[in-house]
């Protein structure tokens, strides 16, 4: 942004803290679109921003926050109550584990790294929600594979909105 | 990018206790998550009210959405719509001029039908509209198959009734919220629909799939043999779905399953009614016969 002063002065401290959160729930709140949707093919753009706070800005979030973003998600999303929630705390600390291993990161690790997650979280969301027989696994990896090529959009429309929040 | 080191922050007692408590909130917060997923797995109509608190904020959002998408996008149709206006004019004056026959040998039909069923006093019951209504969203990231209503309780909706659109049956109400009702879709991997086949009358069971298309499942154990393009209604046995309308039409043939494909699709849901529970009319009371049955009287058995 050519047009941005220079010197302009950070954001305050209470809306720098709300922001990560609303950019996730926001991403909840897609599914709210009018899509007819025969498949469940729409990305979870919800935990795509949650992933990318996590690994481009990780104090942005708080370590006990996706429980309550996740809670928030279940209530919108149609999935069981309760299962993003453990599932989005779990993906938060296998991010966490997988840095703790990679010493320098780049971008394809992070990719690598936030792939992993969205596959857990989307795989355990499916076997929480539905039963073993229903024939969703085809559509759920179209899903998995459509959410990991739209995370570096996502991370990078993150990455625009950290940059504003001035830290 | 490097790590961060947010493990050990230093010598400060505070910010360990900061880092430590983190951790213990984290851990608590999927602990709560795992037995809230117990619960609403154990009862799934649990939290309902929650959900129905949220959606009555976003089920208006998404039908002014929809509004305006389905306005902008009907400019290209509605231009277009004048191209041809004289082709498909008299296309459907010709079209008319053929079905006029059919049109009053159906009007017939139905008016000798209406006759015999007075003369065998067949006790119908027309499960009445209760409000006409559209689905503004769809689970779309969930692999369960559920549908916003933009109606509820306080427009009559309740749990359980069945929600038909104009191309047939769409799902039933799972949860009704004050001005908003979920709906299970027919698709859906818990949905199920009692059936008879159209051509003879073969009862069966719908079963949602989850990817948008249902099996029909036998009934009895003998081979049904399903063959592709079989159309399925409603039975209205279980006494939710009223009888006659359309459900499915069956894509490959089968000996005792069939996948079909639903008529009504997700993504041309527009209008759709909710009806009220079909229950089968109830069985006439058996007529009371005076004299029929002989019944020792005291009176008379007391006489030597």
């Amino acid at each position: 942004m050519a047009s941005a002063p220079p010197f302009r002065e950070p954001m305050p401290l209470g809306s720098a803290r709300l922001l990560p959160w609303a950019t996730v729930m926001i991403g909840s709140l897609l599914t709210i679109l009018p899509f007819g949707a025969t498949l469940s093919l729409l990305p979870p753009f919800g935990l795509l921003a949650l992933l990318s706070w996590r690994l481009l800005a990780p104090f942005a979030i708080r370590r006990w926050a996706p429980a309550f973003l996740g809670l928030f998600d279940d209530l919108v999303s149609g999935q069981p109550v309760g299962s993003a929630m453990l599932l989005w705390t779990l993906a938060y600390f296998l991010v966490g584990a997988l840095e703790a291993r990679s010493g320098l990161r780049d971008f394809w690790q992070n990719w690598v790294i936030a792939a992993l997650a969205i596959a857990v979280a989307l795989a355990g969301g499916r076997l929480a929600a539905t039963p073993l027989g229903a024939h969703v696994d085809v559509a759920l990896g179209v899903q998995v594979i459509l959410s990991i090529l739209l995370f570096p959009a996502v991370a990078f429309l993150i990455a625009r909105v950290d940059a504003r929040r001035g830290r | 990018m490097a790590p961060p080191r947010d493990r050990r922050p230093g010598f400060s007692r505070r910010a360990q206790y900061g880092v430590f408590f983190g951790y213990i909130l984290a851990i608590a917060g999927g602990v709560v998550g795992a037995v809230l997923l117990a619960l609403s797995l154990l009862n799934p109509v649990a939290f309902s009210t929650a959900r129905a608190t949220i959606a009555e904020v976003t089920a208006p959002v998404s039908s002014a959405v929809a509004v305006a998408v389905d306005g902008v996008s009907g400019i290209p149709d509605a231009i277009a719509s004048w191209f041809d206006v004289h082709d498909k004019n008299a296309a459907l004056v010709a079209q008319l001029a053929r079905a006029r026959p059919a049109l009053v040998a159906g009007h017939l039909a139905q008016l000798e039908n209406a006759r015999l069923r007075r003369l065998l006093a067949v006790r119908d019951l027309q499960p009445s509209v209760i409000v006409t209504a559209r689905i503004v969203s769809t689970s779309a990231t969930s692999t369960r198959r559920y549908g916003l209503l933009n109606a509820g309780t306080w427009q009559g909706v309740r749990e359980g009734q069945p929600v038909q659109g104009p191309e047939g049956l769409v799902g039933r109400v799972l949860e009704a919220g004050p001005n908003t009702a979920r709906v299970l879709l027919l698709t859906d991997p818990q949905s199920i629909v009692p059936v008879r086949r159209l051509r003879d009358g073969l009862p069966a069971l719908a079963a949602g799939r989850g990817d948008g298309l249902v099996d029909i499942r036998v009934i009895d154990t003998d081979d049904a043999h399903f063959k592709a393009g079989d159309v399925f209604v409603s039975s209205g046995s279980g006494g939710i779905f009223g009888p006659g309308v359309l459900v499915a039409r069956a894509l490959r043939g089968g000996a005792e399953t069939a996948i079909a494909k639903p008529f009504a699709r997700p993504d041309a849901f527009d209008l759709v009614t909710v009806r009220g529970v079909y229950a089968p009319p109830p069985l006439p009371a058996p007529a009371p016969t005076p004299g029929a049955a002989p019944s020792p009287s005291p009176a008379a058995s007391a006489i030597p």
